[in-house]
């Protein structure tokens, strides 16, 4: 392990440039820390840390100028993996009938710059939706596969955080290895998912990141930059600095069969009493990092003659989303958030073999009437019955 | 058990739809026809019996369909398709001639690979006959291979059956016992008056025997299979095809969830073990 000073962390963003990566990162702008392209290190957000509670985020001030230390914002990177809008083909008629051509634009090659664990198992529970199935989605495919990710371990969650009790953080864990007898042609050795990995220190030798790398492609980049070898205690401390970490979460997931949990509370009464604080805007939905519902919407010109297809985030709170002939099945708030809370934590492990949540704690900081999941999956545990493990 | 037709696992992108056109459009009812639909180069590949296809009206959207053809016929696709919006408008009233996007298929057919001579019995509700139509096809083409072959088919009134002229040749065959019945009988109509469920609590049945597929209405399916169940079927005997709202057809869009299922993945065919919990909780 090598350690990178704030000037490697500045040639870090540099080096990935001159590799042809566009630099997605956080930076400070309207009052929060967002994900956008950088071209300096200079634009992540040093010195700022962040407050936030069940619908609450602010912005404060740190005094050890920190530039990751600061808990998940409004966004992440599933808007780079798998936007918002994207157009699907276009059409055009001729003569009786019609062409399609299908969008087949070069994906751009990103590099995430601060992808924390919870972050990083978003990704993978991504992956596993929409690049696992019978039918991947190629669009995402291509734009995933290009991906150098620079890791950050975690040394200081928010009150709203809890990705300790969802396994998947605050260090940014290595892909598990594929099951034995998986097909492969020779023997690949297993990559742990990420290119670099940092943890960020601010002590009396400075403002510092010890720094490992996960890939061939990262030693690459390791080599270009200006770095010291880990000085005596210093990987130590960054471990001391992440198991504290652990403890300091400000919830958690309740330890129970929660895919049982949920199937045996669809009747509960809970759902209502949710659904008379919830304002089914949808929020909880756009935030989170593994939500990956869309639609699909059919345009055409003025002409009538040249038509596209877009697709567009949809959410499971919408009432159109769950629209039949004759009516949409879910039209009561109760169901609809009874839907987006057995789906993330119940149903997707039968329908993708994991949780949907890694814990970033999204959804209750930026529902905007503080609707925490933990603590309703708490009651639900309790009304279930079901023994804490 | 396996399916009867291989499907290979890569496809061409899954979301650019294939260009047909409609050959032929017959009338079935007021709100319903059944399209012919040709290809104009490349087709979608064969399809299991209770799959359903996207088709694309240009400019005007796309909507999921099952296939109600002959999975055998090669060349020609099947769907019959009931006005209920602006796209499956567009599609009942298109004329010959008309271009359809067309992908799929997609989803799971009926298990049809019973043990030798096993009874198949068929409950269609309405426009449930249509994804029903390709799983009789196929168990008449493969004649021998069945027991006893039974439709139940029910609609609303007279006028709203659909399939008339293969009805009245069904009826008149040896080998398939066939029982029509309407909610509401109308002038002239002297057949049978009720739910499905009247004829099949009282039909000859052999539970152990046979293998139900139920498509209609979701209480119809309810009730048909409890009939069903209470006389002595064993529930992993019923399968039934569930419907939601589907976008994508191939599980990336979210929007066909049932509970644990995708339905355009999991489904449309569902057996009923795993269906039955998921019908009972309403807006599930």
């Amino acid at each position: 392990m090598v350690v990178l000073g704030r000037e490697g962390l500045d040639r870090l963003v540099e080096v990935l440039m001159e590799r042809g990566y566009r630099v997605i990162g956080p930076t400070v702008r309207d009052e929060a820390i967002v994900l956008d392209e950088l071209t300096s290190a200079s634009q992540l957000p040093f010195g700022w840390g962040v407050e936030v509670g069940p619908g609450q985020y602010r912005l404060w001030r740190r005094a050890d100028g920190a530039a990751f230390k600061n808990s998940a914002g409004p966004q992440s990177w599933k808007q780079f993996l798998h936007p918002a809008r994207e157009k699907l083909w276009s059409a055009d008629r001729d003569g009786s009938g019609f062409t399609v051509t299908a969008t087949d634009s070069e994906p751009p090659r990103y590099a995430f710059l601060g992808v924390r664990g919870c972050d990083l198992a978003a990704i993978r529970v991504l992956d596993r939706v929409l690049d696992r199935g019978e039918h991947p989605d190629s669009r995402y495919h291509r734009r995933r596969e290009g991906i150098f990710i620079v890791g950050v371990n975690c040394t200081d969650p928010g009150e709203t955080c809890f990705c300790v009790s969802m396994g998947t953080g605050p260090a940014v864990s290595p892909q598990p290895p594929p099951p034995c007898g998986g097909q492969g042609v020779g023997p690949t050795p297993h990559q742990p998912g990420y290119d670099l990995v940092l943890t960020e220190s601010v002590d009396q030798r400075g403002h510092h990141f010890l720094t490992e790398a996960g890939s061939e492609r990262g030693a690459e980049v390791l080599a270009e930059l200006p770095t010291r070898p880990a000085g005596p205690g210093e990987v130590e401390a960054a471990e001391t600095a992440v198991a504290r970490a652990a403890t300091a979460m400000g919830r958690r997931m309740p330890a129970a069969d929660l895919p049982a949990v949920l199937a045996a509370t669809r009747e509960s009464e809970r759902w209502s009493e949710i659904a008379s604080r919830c304002l089914t805007c949808a929020n909880c939905t756009m935030v989170c990092p593994t939500c990956f519902c869309t639609t699909t919407e059919d345009v055409t010109d003025l002409t009538g003659d040249h038509a596209e297809r877009w697709q567009h985030w949809a959410s499971c709170f919408e009432l159109d989303y769950s629209y039949i002939h004759g009516g949409e099945v879910r039209t009561s708030g109760a169901s609809r958030y009874r839907q987006w809370l057995t789906h993330k934590l119940g149903t997707w492990h039968d329908q993708f073999g994991g949780s949907g949540c890694v814990g970033c704690g999204r959804c209750i900081a930026w529902c905007p009437v503080g609707i925490d999941l933990t603590a309703e999956v708490d009651a639900l545990v309790t009304e279930a019955g079901e023994e804490p493990r | 058990m396996t399916s009867q037709i291989a499907q290979p696992r890569v496809l061409a992108d899954p979301w650019v739809p294939l260009e047909y056109h409609v050959g032929a459009s017959h009338r079935e009812t007021t709100d319903t026809a059944t399209l012919v639909l040709l290809s104009r180069g490349e087709q979608i590949r064969p399809f299991l019996p209770g799959q359903f296809a996207m088709l694309y009206v240009f400019g005007v959207g796309e909507i999921p369909i099952s296939i109600s053809g002959d999975p055998a016929a090669e060349d020609v696709l099947e769907l019959t398709i009931r006005g209920v919006g602006a796209v499956s408008e567009a599609l009942r009233c298109a004329p010959v001639g008309t271009p359809v996007g067309v992908r799929g298929p997609f989803g799971t057919g009926w298990r049809l690979d019973l043990p030798a001579g096993a009874d198949l019995l068929l409950v269609a509700g309405g426009i449930g006959l249509a994804p029903l139509r390709p799983a009789l096809l196929h168990a008449l083409r493969h004649r021998r291979r069945y027991g006893r072959i039974v439709l139940v088919a029910g609609a609303k009134t007279p006028a709203e059956l659909l399939f008339t002229k293969e009805l009245a040749a069904l009826a008149a065959r040896a080998d398939v016992e066939l029982v029509v019945t309407v909610d509401r009988a109308t002038d002239g109509w002297t057949g049978n008056v009720g739910l499905v469920t009247k004829p099949l609590a009282g039909i000859d049945l052999f539970p152990e025997w046979t293998a139900a597929l139920l498509c209609g209405p979701e209480p119809m399916m309810r009730f048909s299979a409890k009939v069903l169940l209470d006389r002595g079927m064993p529930a992993q005997r019923i399968q039934v095809s569930l419907e939601r709202n589907m976008k994508c057809g191939i599980g990336l869009c979210g929007h066909c969830q049932l509970g644990p299922l995708l339905l355009c993945r999991d489904g449309p065919v569902v057996p009923y073990p795993v269906a039955a919990p998921l019908l009972v909780t309403r807006e599930l």
